[in-house]
């Protein structure tokens, strides 16, 4: 009945006492490996003239986009959040698209690296709360609104941070599961499709795991949205989108 | 029959009815979340970026009860807990 493993837990690589190397860990390696060595490269051409190579542009427009939707949702300065937010999603992402490599299974197909990604966020939020308006203040906001609320407050601080690990463990382990039955089924063709989907959820999945860490972590701050950073950098392109909006809606009505 | 045969029977009918009626639910409360989402875009299309990341953090809220659905038909398929104890694994 277990012919099919559940967790990349179970594949024991290498052992030596207690310490064990399971595949889950060595995906995990790839992924970070991937990025430092991809981080390595681009620091080498790095430059702040006119022209800069491709790498550079595609790595500013990634981390510009992350310091936006981290804005957007905080309402703050992004800047204290980004390394944190931005890290998960760039691990994430990494190792959702490496899933394309033959072999490679994501180690977010794991329930204990989501669990532990899930847990960072957990930490993340009380920290970041308290370096925003205090010790007392945010442990006042769990009394909110009435003290006979407190233990509600405290389990849905726990029950989000498991569903948040469940989410992404579901999502990720769901793709892996339908390929290797739809490849007994139907083998060459459409588990190619399902991997093209598996892409795709990949990526949304990395999206969501951030923003909703972000969400979390904006829900513990001071109720102070600083209005300049809510759509601040939003607004160039707001316009251009107004622009061409307002043109073919003049080019409708010429018609 | 014996113990054996009524934990698979039972694993297997509630990992398919788990997953069945774990579907519809979301599955028609995203088509409205979608379709809400859809009908404020064209009424304000400078407000695109906002409504699609409350859609998408409300789609993945509401997607995650199919997901839980999902892992429970899983664990009851490949990782039964009562049926490993019945097998002596």
């Amino acid at each position: 009945m277990n012919d099919m493993p559940i967790s990349t837990d179970e594949i024991v690589l290498w052992q030596f006492g207690w310490l064990k190397l399971n595949a889950t860990i060595l995906y995990t390696w790839v992924a970070m490996a991937v990025l430092i060595v991809t981080s390595i490269w681009l620091r080498r051409e790095l430059s702040s003239k006119t022209r800069i190579s491709k790498m550079q542009c595609i790595a500013e427009i990634i981390m510009d986009s992350i310091r936006q939707q981290i804005g957007n949702v905080s309402g703050k300065d992004p800047i204290r959040f980004v390394p944190f937010i931005a890290t998960m999603f760039l691990l994430i992402a990494t190792a959702s698209l490496l899933g394309v490599v033959p072999g490679y299974i994501p180690p977010t197909a794991s329930f204990s690296t989501t669990l532990a990604l899930a847990f960072c966020v957990f930490i993340a939020v009380p920290i970041f709360g308290i370096q925003d308006r205090g010790v007392g203040p945010y442990l006042a906001q769990y009394l909110k609104p009435t003290w006979l609320m407190l233990p509600f407050n405290l389990v849905a601080e726990l029950s989000r941070t498991f569903a948040l690990a469940v989410r992404l463990y579901g999502n990720m382990m769901s793709g892996a599961v339908i390929g290797a039955v739809l490849l007994l089924i139907t083998p060459l063709f459409i588990p190619v499709l399902m991997q093209i989907l598996g892409l795709i959820t990949g990526m949304i999945q990395a999206y969501i795991f951030s923003i909703l860490a972000m969400v979390y972590i904006a829900s513990a701050l001071s109720e102070r949205p600083n209005p300049s950073f809510a759509n601040q950098t939003d607004v160039s392109v707001n316009e251009r989108v107004d622009k061409v909006s307002t043109s073919e809606s003049a080019a409708a009505k010429g018609n | 029959m014996d113990n054996t045969g009524i934990i698979a029977m039972v694993s297997i009918i509630v990992a398919g009815l788990t997953t069945t009626l774990g579907s519809i639910g979301p599955a028609i409360a995203e088509g409205r979340a979608v379709v809400q989402a859809l009908a404020s875009l064209a009424q304000q299309p400078d407000e695109s970026n906002t409504i699609t990341r409350t859609l998408f953090v409300g789609l993945a809220m509401i997607e995650s009860t199919a997901i839980y659905c999902f892992v429970i038909s899983m664990i009851l398929i490949f990782g039964n807990p009562f049926w490993q104890h019945i097998t002596g694994q």
